[in-house]
């Protein structure tokens, strides 16, 4: 083995390797063969370029959000564009960036491989959801080149079906587009999940990013659809008036909440817990060790998944509802925040007495772990009865869903990306400048988020367009933080792009990992194995792999 | 190199003048603080513990002085260790929270009443005395003060950060928050609930003033009409009291001292009769009748305001005899009907 004492890379010699001729990428040539294509690893691709876009659109919404706050008059846009922009930047990120991020890309690459399949059960239908992801996101656009919307991403009612002159029926179309397009993509991966397992592949020897992806598949398939429910009724109470939500036909406007936020909650775990995944599969490939405690951890993903459709009313505690129902509410989310601080712990434990290396991926598990840590945590804040009072409705809440989806998702997303890109290319990113661009999106992200817990504290409300003149110290550093943070994102892009073409060939298995997706060339072919493979261990079995690797290089020899 | 000193000044006033703590304006912020405390120290804690065992690990097993990995299962003993211990934590904030949400959103019954209505995109404040106040809200210290509130069109909220009271104010119900300000002072007010264009405009002041000056501010901004005299003068200008007379004849109850009592309905259930009974039973009277009453009152939504809704509850609530609804409804009477002659035989 080449590996040196502080890494595991472990590339081919450069100056006989090539990329194999053959592979899903070079199989046919031409736009159509990308845009017709049922091959679950095309429509990965396809998925990366359409989320990176929506991704950069909504990063710049966010940052003219804080080049606005950085002064506590409302200076910069006028109320209503404001209005728009924090608008804009949560329906963009949540329904078109983070919902897909992972399940959409690494998930439908790698799900197929990791069982052991040639691809998902249903190709066509994996291709139909990208379709609608893209109408949505037209649709999105459309909305946005018309005038916007202002809703607020909650769609609050009354507001968005009375009070309200710009495009909501548009957007909500277009979340209702692109719900499908996850109900689609979570039906493929459960399906494919319970049917299409290579022979020994039994359910605790798949790796714990499937079962992350199973638990979150099933919330996308129970949930998705009441939002599209919400969604319609919404759009029918402003175009017809059939008065669900509107209190002075009897209706009440309570409901449209109960009912956003048992989609929106569970939507929050459809977002985290594919990112989990990940970093169980970066976490065991870096120390050298199989995940400690797998069955706790498996279990933990569909525990949160279980768990997570009983506790959307937290969202409401101060809204007038009952007292009683929040202590239960109340009650079953600190039964949530159990499984999380479970995961942690395991993750924790999984560095012990491994032989650990630090390589991008690795810098952004540990970021992620750190920052899940507080977003978990400051979620207990926000679940203890007595404390949401001061906190809900403040930048408290915006610090600490920005810490679970951006610190923690976000993170998980790119620590994935870095760690199958030779995967799914053929060829390494920059290290050096990778582990730089980790570091350097790790500080921009305290800096910008740590202050508004304080900020939340004070009280300062979310979704403000001015704010008092004392908040302004902390804005500013919250915008500064913003800014480094910006340029953490960019950085990936541009290696990412330039070592399609100019990156190291990487061969089947630089980080030598123990998963099947290993075992393959890289990239892969169309058909992904050439015959199915027999599972004969477990997963993170690293004694298996050593066993394999000593006896191809017998074999060589 | 040297910093002017004007901008080094600047820096040090602009830095200074920030808030990193809000103050403890009433007797809930340290209930708040302290549960505030308790979770933050959990945070460091855990966020320390997690940290520590990352580091320790990234040190003891990295890779160039333990270059082989010893595999381990799990352990279900340390699985049960870090699930009991979180979860005991978790069961403590859950309690701790509840107990204060219960005294934060229960108003101690003495009680002054304050009414809140908001639209899009003020504050309107109505006293019991009939002060009116817009974005501003003026309460003497020492005193528990109730706000019931309401909005006239979408979901507000009305936050108090530096009392620790937040309640969301919805249209068509009213909701309860209550504080006891302690130190004399201006507040923040927020609405925090997103509501459209002017939301981050819709803020005022509370002001926080010793009981003495309170009343100096009450006699002298009051508006000459208590809420009371307004719900008075409603009640007889919608002609609610030609059925609400108490008269054995009326043909709706009597609503002298119906505040606080229990009322058997119709359909059998029955119900505590209080500010948000009254106000839907004037608003949609047919799910609301009475036993014993036909259900022949017509809604008045749309017809009256939030604000008049509030003067009519708040006149309903000090009712306790009908002594003056039948004065006014004899006055009105005999102004309406023309006079007639005695002896005279009606047709």
């Amino acid at each position: 083995m080449s590996a040196t004492a502080t890494s595991i890379l472990n590339l081919p010699d450069q100056a006989t390797a090539t990329i194999p001729k053959k592979n899903f990428i070079t199989a046919e040539d031409g736009l159509l063969s990308w845009l017709l294509t049922g091959d679950h690893k095309r429509i990965a691709m396809l998925y990366i370029i359409s989320i990176t876009f929506f991704f950069f659109i909504g990063g710049a919404f966010a940052g003219l959000i804080r080049l606005e706050l950085l002064t506590p008059q409302p200076d910069l846009v006028a109320s209503d564009t404001y209005n728009k922009l924090f608008t804009m930047h949560g329906i963009i990120m949540v329904f078109l960036f983070l919902v897909p991020s992972v399940p959409a890309t690494l998930g439908n690459f790698l799900i197929p491989i990791m069982l052991g399949a040639r691809d998902l059960a249903f190709p066509k239908i994996n291709l139909l959801s990208w379709y609608l992801y893209v109408i949505g996101g037209t649709l999105t656009l459309t909305a946005l080149m018309l005038g916007g919307v202002d809703t607020g991403w909650t769609f609050t009612t009354p507001l968005s079906t009375h009070y309200l002159n710009t495009h909501v029926v548009t957007t909500a179309m277009a979340i209702f587009v692109a719900g499908f397009s996850s109900i689609f993509t979570g039906l493929n991966f459960i399906v494919t999940i319970h049917r299409m397992r290579c022979p020994g592949m039994t359910w605790f020897r798949m790796p714990l990013f499937v079962w992350a992806h199973y638990a979150a598949s099933v919330l996308m398939v129970l949930g998705t659809p009441v939002l599209a429910i919400a969604i319609v009724l919404v759009a029918l109470e402003r175009l017809v008036g059939i008065g669900v939500f509107d209190p002075t036909k009897g209706g009440d406007p309570l409901l449209f909440q109960h009912l956003f936020w048992f989609y929106s909650h569970p939507a929050v775990y459809i977002m985290i817990l594919p990112g989990m995944g990940v970093i169980s599969e970066v976490i065991s490939t870096f120390s050298r060790k199989r995940v400690f405690g797998y069955t706790a951890v498996a279990f933990s993903s569909v525990a949160i998944a279980l768990f997570g459709f009983f506790v959307w009313e937290h969202h409401m505690f101060i809204m007038g509802v009952s007292n009683y129902s929040a202590l239960v509410f109340s009650l079953l989310t600190m039964l949530v925040a159990v499984p999380s601080a479970i995961k942690i712990f395991n993750w924790a434990f999984t560095l012990q007495k491994g032989s650990i290396t630090f390589e991008t991926p690795m810098l952004y598990a540990f970021g992620f772990m750190g920052l899940f840590t507080i977003g978990g945590l400051t979620g207990v804040f926000l679940g203890s009865l007595g404390m949401d009072i001061q906190l809900t409705e403040t930048y408290f809440i915006v610090a600490h869903f920005h810490f679970v989806m951006v610190g923690g998702m976000l993170m998980a997303f790119l620590s994935g990306v870095h760690f199958w890109w030779p995967k799914m290319t053929g060829r390494m990113y920059p290290e050096s400048l990778s582990k730089l661009a980790a570091v350097v999106t790790f500080i921009g992200f305290n800096l910008t988020f740590l202050p508004q817990f304080i900020l939340g504290y004070l009280g300062m409300p979310r979704r403000y367009h001015a704010y008092p003149p004392e908040f302004q110290v902390l804005n500013v550093l919250s915008t500064a933080g913003a800014t480094v943070l910006g340029v953490g994102y960019l950085l990936p892009v541009l290696y990412l792009a330039w070592s399609l073409k100019y990156g190291p060939v990487a061969g089947d298995n630089p980080w030598q990992a123990t998963g099947l997706e290993w075992q393959i060339q890289s990239p892969p072919l169309t058909e992904n194995f050439p015959e199915i493979p027999i599972m004969d261990h477990e997963a993170y079995d690293y004694e298996w792999l050593e066993h394999k690797t000593a006896h191809e290089v017998k074999a060589v020899g | 190199m040297g910093i002017s000193p004007v901008i080094w000044q600047f820096l040090v006033k602009w830095l200074t003048a920030s808030a990193l703590f809000p103050r403890e304006g009433s007797t809930i912020a340290p209930w708040m603080d302290e549960l505030y405390f308790f979770l933050l120290a959990m945070t460091v804690v855990g966020l320390v513990l997690v940290g520590a065992i990352l580091f320790t690990f990234s040190v003891r097993y990295r890779k160039s002085v333990h270059p082989v990995a010893t595999q381990i299962e799990g352990s279900t003993l340390l699985e049960a260790t870090w699930t009991i211990i979180p979860l005991a934590i978790f069961l403590i904030t859950f309690v701790w929270g509840a107990v204060l949400y219960f005294r934060i959103y229960n108003p101690p019954v003495n009680s002054m009443n304050i009414y809140i209505v908001g639209k899009q995109w003020m504050w309107k404040a109505e006293h019991p005395g009939g002060q009116h106040e817009i974005n501003a809200l003026h309460v003497p210290v020492g005193q528990n003060i109730q706000l019931t509130m309401i909005s006239q069109d979408v979901f507000h909220s009305f936050s108090i950060p530096e009392f620790r009271i937040k309640r969301e104010v919805i249209p068509g119900r009213y909701s309860t928050v209550w504080f006891n300000a302690t130190t004399p002072g201006e507040y923040h007010l927020f609405c925090t609930q997103y509501c459209g264009t002017n939301h981050s405009a819709m803020i005022g002041t509370i002001t926080a003033m010793s009981p003495a000056d309170y009343k100096k501010w009450t006699e002298d901004s009051t508006s000459g009409m208590s809420l009371a005299q307004n719900g008075e003068r409603l009640f007889a200008s919608m002609g609610c009291n030609a059925c609400h007379s108490g008269t054995a004849a009326a043909r709706g109850p009597s609503l002298a001292g119906v505040y606080g009592s229990k009322l058997t309905l119709t359909n059998g259930s029955q119900v505590l009769v209080n500010d948000a009974y009254l106000r839907d039973a004037i608003l949609n009277p047919s799910q609301h009748v009475t036993s014993g009453y036909a259900p022949i009152m017509p809604t008045y939504q749309g017809q009256i305001s939030e604000d008049g809704l509030i003067d009519l509850v708040e006149y309903l609530k000090g009712l306790n005899t009908n002594y003056r609804v039948q004065q006014t409804l004899t006055t009105s009477q005999s102004d309406q009907t023309a006079p007639t002659t005695p002896g005279v035989v009606k047709p």
